[in-house]
């Protein structure tokens, strides 16, 4: 297969040996698991289970809210012990709110919706919906809802679908495993998903370091004319969607686009095996495979976790710290985010555990820069890394959305080839940070400014009736004018059609309108 | 010689004739200056930089009677574009934008007099008279005018608390190289 190049990028020591030959290993049952409402890009679920609630496995726990957002289901059978705040697996440490299940070591399935027998003659949406029920999201990572991507075909026309083996992060061999053990699930998982998209090529991209893989899903896709194998070059970030898109069909991503607008959609061979569960046996997304890893430990494993598990009984399972943990990471030492504690959960999107010294983690006191360039050979996005760093420590925030920061994938390539150790990519997500708090200002004073003025036209108007009224009141004998009627109708208008914010205008005539009982009923904004 | 003095000089008279009735028969009334930097502000008449409201302080800003920092809500990007629409240079290195906040009412204190309500220029507090008054966060623009009004102190202020959604990375320090665990080269590469 012919492939095109991409700027940028760093070659990477993988460090994959300590787990890619260790085979996935199922987790015993932990007694208590939890499981935050927010798995994954877009709302929070809604939870449909009370405290105390027995529930069965596969059990949906917590319904998806909105156009993006995914349920969550029960890993295992048990009772509800609480719905509580609880530490998420997130770099601010805050606590967000977390279903507590108690495990009672049946681990008993419940009834789930019977699977389909042959999707291939199912329709795109039918096929979407068994994917949105089952919860299932972007194993990668970035823990996007796969419904929403394969519900994509209304609104874009996609001709290739691109399986994401590349794992180009050090540490982690969680997909290599995937590929190997399951590669029957990942091709069938890939075939539903073409189908539903209408997709009429399969193209499953692996980095040239997993030979395995890739002998394993060649001889699974051999029998389907329309899937081929792509061996990818070993370069980090090769697991980038927008950069895997043009290696393989040589299409550029516009900036903020999405790659289904270039006609290629990019999944992950774990979203693919979820979505053959998902498909075929109706099967909800309630555990999947994580790489623990790092020196700190006293073994790696590819470990088959239930959603909810707490990292620190992930540690325990491998051995324990032999050596002290400069820092436990969630996800790749590159793209990953350090975890605040050993109590937060295994997630959807946590597809690593680990857990570096500091010899690895190597972080150093930062140096001048020398502009020797090196960051902006590295950059995948063809950004200026040096300059852009410049203006954002000078809070030239602007500055720098002009030369394209928020293009900045976070990959980390600069940071890791910078001689002088600067935090790079650091000041570009604080950058982007800092911009998604301006936009969210700018928004929120726009509702401002239209509530002020709404509120002025109010006053405005209940000036006016509060003038009629007196007007009228001064002679009650006169019979009434044109005039005094049209006013009086105005006034009946102010009353009862207040515009503006309905609750809080609404409060104006002493509506109740928090669910409170209200007795008087004075108009408030009518007193002396 | 003279004629060219006396062409040139009539000229002049004709054309300073024509630009002085210009100037007084085609004057335009608002000050443009004034309408375009009450457009750059809030508009949430909320009073914190001391004038009543956005069109009083556009009026001060206009006449070179005000700072271009005087709008705490706007912030440093409202600081910035007043500064360019004024044409002066303002050093805003230093200047820190104001952490947001929003009013809470104890619920124990609430007499339901309504005065807090009445001060509120976006309608961000809803009640009703002797009845528990409540404040909908995300209309409060965290003017603190309410607190003032407040005959119990019922109400007060507090930052808006980060959220998952709000959070984001600090501003890296450099000398203690707290970033994300990039690997090194020494040990990687």
């Amino acid at each position: 297969m012919r492939l095109f190049s991409v700027r940028g990028g760093v070659h990477l020591d993988y460090r994959k040996d300590r787990t890619r030959n260790l085979g996935i290993v199922p987790l015993p049952m932990p007694a208590l698991l939890y499981l935050p409402l927010t798995q994954h890009v877009g709302a929070a679920a809604e939870p449909v289970v009370v405290a105390g609630q027995v529930v069965r496995k596969g059990e949906v726990l917590a319904t998806a809210q909105g156009a993006v957002s995914a349920p969550v289901h029960a890993p295992t059978s048990g009772r509800i012990k609480e719905i509580t705040g609880h530490v998420s697996p997130h770099p601010s440490g805050l606590s967000q709110s977390t279903i507590v299940l108690e495990s009672d070591g049946a681990d008993a399935w419940g009834a789930l919706p019977a699977g389909i027998e042959d999707p291939f003659a199912a329709t795109g949406q039918e096929i979407a919906r068994r994917v949105a029920e089952a919860g299932v999201v972007g194993l990668g990572g970035a823990a996007f809802p796969a419904a929403v991507k394969l519900n994509l075909r209304a609104g874009h026309t996609v001709d290739t679908l691109l399986i994401n083996g590349a794992e180009c992060e050090p540490y982690l061999t969680c997909d290599d495993r995937v590929m190997r053990e399951y590669a029957g699930e990942v091709v069938d998982g890939a075939r539903i998903m073409a189908h539903a998209l209408g997709a009429a090529r399969i193209v499953i991209a692996v980095e040239k370091n997993k030979p395995e893989a890739i002998k394993a899903i060649a001889n699974a896709a051999r029998p389907f004319a329309t899937m081929a194998v792509a061996e990818v070059p070993v370069r980090y970030p090769m697991g980038s969607a927008h950069h895997l898109v043009k290696v393989i069909t040589g299409r550029e991503t516009p900036a903020h686009g999405r790659t289904a607008s270039v006609g290629v959609l990019v999944h992950n061979v774990g979203t693919a095996r979820a979505i053959h569960h998902a498909v075929r046996f109706g099967r909800p997304l309630i555990s999947r495979v994580v790489t623990v890893s790092g020196g700190a430990l006293k073994s790696g494993h590819n470990i088959e976790v239930p959603l909810g598990t707490l990292v620190r009984e992930l540690i325990d399972f491998c051995g324990g710290m032999v050596a002290h943990a400069d820092q436990v990471i969630s996800g790749g030492p590159m793209m990953g985010h350090p975890l605040p504690s050993l109590e937060a959960p295994v997630v959807k999107g946590t597809c690593g555990i680990l857990a570096l010294t500091a010899d690895e983690t190597n972080v150093q006191p930062t140096g001048p820069c020398i502009r020797c360039g090196s960051c902006v050979e590295a950059c995948p996005s063809g950004l200026v890394p040096l300059q852009l760093a410049t203006l954002i420590q000078h809070e030239d925030i602007d500055g720098a959305a002009k030369l394209g920061v928020e293009d900045c994938i976070s990959c980390g390539s600069c940071s890791y080839i910078c001689p002088s150790h600067i935090p790079l990519m650091h000041y570009f997500d604080y950058a982007n940070g800092r911009l998604r708090v301006l936009d969210r200002k700018r928004k929120h004073q726009e509702k401002l400014k239209t509530l002020a003025e709404a509120r002025r036209q109010r006053l405005e108007r209940q000036a006016a009736a509060r003038a009629a009224a007196k007007a009228k009141s001064a002679r009650p004998a006169a019979p009434p004018t044109a005039s005094a009627q049209a006013q009086t109708q105005t006034q009946a208008q102010a009353q009862s059609k207040p515009v503006g914010n309905s609750a809080a205008a609404a409060s104006v005539t002493g509506a109740p309108v928090t669910g409170l009982p209200v007795t008087t009923a004075t108009e408030t904004g009518a007193g002396p | 010689m003279m004629l060219a003095i006396g062409s040139l000089t009539a000229l002049g008279v004709s054309l300073g004739a024509v630009l002085g009735a210009a100037s007084r028969y085609l004057a335009v009334e608002v000050d443009p200056l004034e309408s375009d930097l009450l457009d750059l502000l809030p508009g949430s008449q909320c009073g914190q930089c001391g004038f009543v409201g956005c069109g009083q302080a556009a009026a001060a800003l206009a006449k070179g009677e005000a700072p271009v920092t005087l709008c705490g809500p706007g912030g440093k990007a409202v600081a910035e574009k007043l500064a360019r629409r004024l044409g002066i240079h303002a050093d805003l290195s230093k200047h820190q934008d104001q952490e947001p906040q929003v009013a809470i009412i104890n619920e124990d204190l609430c007499i339901g007099c309504l005065r807090c309500f009445q001060e509120c220029t976006t309608d961000a507090i809803v009640g009703a008279p002797k009845q528990l008054h409540t404040v909908i966060t995300e209309h409060c623009h965290g003017c603190g005018k309410c607190t003032k009004t407040c005959p119990t102190g019922a109400v007060t202020m507090c930052p808006v608390p980060t959220t998952l959604n709000t959070w984001h990375w600090h501003k890296p320090v450099p000398k203690k190289g707290r970033h994300r665990a990039t690997i090194g080269r020494r040990a990687v590469g």
